[in-house]
């Protein structure tokens, strides 16, 4: 049976200074202190024992590399379970773990109303004349290219080659309805061709078909093996192909139909016949073709567009949920997704510009040829480009994307919420809610376990093996009713949740 | 970028002229769709800096 979806987006903020030289270690640096400095609950995140280079086919990189510490890497847990920090010169947001995809969209755009906030905090301690912009998306049309990572878990005991062989299909041809889009064509070493329109923000930095790196070479599935939770039951499959949605639907469909589709290879119903045969082709193949109509070869020798594939990869996907006990998501929520995978697909084929509030290129393309018609410009003039940059701006006076009123899943109160109270039915709830309620206890804390400071006591440390443990169902009784961490920690090692202390 | 931008164009409305008034929505026009509007808004901040705003987004590579 397949293991509940447990997932969450990892997203680095693209980020402008202007006004000034500073590095943009430093303004990453600015962005999350200025947050951290508000009045909102925050612990130190401890990432000393991540091993991001554990590689799921056995090799650990980490034996022949030495870790890079900066002393500008702020690391931080907020209130809402998620880690907040500075990672390869960018802010980036990690949102809590959540149990389904509803939850999981909403705190991903939780982060971006995190980012919004620290970056007008960040603007009003700057000096005049000095501002700093932040932009959700993944490319700088130079050759530069940032990541928004997904990650779901993942039963260990599935193979990983027949994960990865299998996956494959879905993540080369997903970004018809998950794809950002963007003006020019590029390649991690420079630009191709600042002309031009393509679905994916990503696809042109995609190199290899499997693999561990995730700044260069990029490969289509990423071997990271670290699951940051019992690694005797899970894997968690981080996910690095994927583009920054500012579509709250999009998001929600790419999380959906991914979940589905692993769920399905879990328990044995993936349609084998839909192997790519030249997956990291395809990829590009796919982005660079608008109209759709691009026909990529199978393994078997057919060729299908990624149009077709997707109709039948959701079919089957249809057909496994209807038969299945269970498929990682409440029957309910699978068949929410269903829908509108569907009718999603049944859009792209007869009437793709009905999704100009939906999915985010055709948003984005109706603006770049709507101007470029209106002017008669050339494919090469800069305004298009920068078409492209500003529907993605965190600023609300420039984003393009706000001013389409794309469709929200969430009202605004909802979202402001999230920013401050964690998820409640995984193990996030329990992160969350104690790193509000003793913050000045923590020593630190990471996804799987937490540090905590006791009067006269060694460090105690509480660890979180199980993600959908740690629930407000579980625990809120427990972190409400203690007036102390002594009290707490007790009350935890007399009930066992959510796991055992030291 | 986006600010910087907007308060250039708001410094060169306030010192108005022809063109830039002829840009404003009148009041006897016609309902403008959506996307009318937000390409009005774009030709409005994008016209003179679109190309230094372009060059300025450099950012180094992550993940």
């Amino acid at each position: 049976m397949a293991t509940s979806k447990v997932c969450g987006i990892e997203t680095e903020y693209g980020i402008l200074l202007s006004g000034a030289e500073v590095d943009p270690i430093t303004a990453s640096s600015l962005i999350v202190s200025a947050y951290k400095d508000s009045s909102w609950a925050f612990a130190s995140f401890d990432a000393s024992h991540e091993s991001p280079s554990r590689d799921a086919r056995g090799v650990n990189l980490d034996d022949y590399l030495d870790p890079v510490i900066d002393s500008k890497m702020i690391n931080t847990v907020l209130s809402n379970g998620a880690r907040y920090y500075v990672d390869h010169a960018h802010p980036e947001y990690s949102s809590p773990e959540c149990a389904t995809i509803r939850d999981a969209v909403l705190f991903d755009v939780a982060g971006e109303f995190i980012l919004r906030e620290s970056m007008n905090k960040a603007n009003e301690r700057l000096p005049q004349g000095v501002r700093i912009d932040l932009y959700k998306n993944n490319s700088d049309g130079k050759g530069n290219s940032y990541g928004c990572h997904e990650n779901y878990l993942i039963d260990r005991q599935l193979p990983f080659a027949k994960l990865a062989a299998f996956i494959t299909t879905h993540f080369v041809t997903r970004q018809i309805f998950c794809g950002s889009g963007k003006v020019g064509h590029e390649t991690p070493t420079g630009v191709v061709d600042q002309s031009g329109f393509q679905i994916s923000q990503r696809a042109d930095f995609f190199e290899e078909l499997i693999g561990l790196e995730t700044t260069m070479k990029r490969p289509i599935v990423n071997t990271r093996d670290e699951p940051h939770c019992d690694p005797q039951k899970y894997r968690r499959l981080h996910v690095i192909v994927g583009d920054a949605n500012m579509s709250q639907f999009a998001t929600y469909l790419k999380l959906g139909s991914t979940a589905l589709v692993l769920s399905m290879i879990e328990d044995g119903a993936f349609p084998q016949h839909l192997l790519i045969a030249h997956p990291v082709h395809a990829i590009k193949q796919i982005s660079r073709d608008v109209t759709l109509s691009e026909q990529v070869l199978m393994a078997d020798g057919s060729r299908m567009t990624a149009l077709a594939i997707q109709n039948e990869l959701c079919a089957a996907v249809k057909a496994y949920v209807a038969s299945s006990s269970y498929c990682g998501l409440t029957h309910e929520e699978a068949n929410d997704v269903l829908v509108k995978w569907e009718q999603t697909l049944h859009d792209l084929s007869v009437q793709p510009d009905s999704l100009s509030k939906k999915i985010d290129w055709i948003a984005k393309l109706q603006l770049v040829n709507g101007t470029k018609n209106r002017h008669s410009l050339s494919d090469s003039d800069s305004r298009l480009k920068a078409i492209d940059l500003m529907y993605h701006s965190l600023d609300p006076k420039t984003c393009l994307a706000t001013k389409l009123n794309l469709l929200n899943l969430f009202d605004p109160e909802n979202i402001a919420d999230a920013a401050q109270q964690p998820p409640d039915t995984t193990r996030a709830f329990f992160r969350g809610r104690v790193v509000d309620k003793w913050f000045d206890h923590i020593v630190n804390a990471n996804w799987d376990s937490i540090v905590f400071d006791v009067a006269n006591r060694p460090l105690q440390k509480v660890y979180m093996n199980e993600p959908l443990k740690g629930t407000r169902e579980l625990t809120e009784s427990i972190i409400e009713s203690s007036t102390s961490v002594d009290e707490l920690l007790a009350l935890l090692g007399q009930q066992d949740l959510p796991s055992s202390t030291l | 970028m986006g600010e910087r931008v907007f308060k250039q164009h708001e410094q060169d409305r306030q010192g108005t002229n022809e063109s830039e008034a002829e840009l404003q929505p009148k009041d006897h026009d016609p309902i403008k769709s959506d996307l009318d509007s937000i390409l009005d808004q774009i030709d409005e901040v994008l016209e003179e800096n679109a190309e230094e705003f372009v060059k300025s987004y450099v950012q180094k590579g992550g993940q």
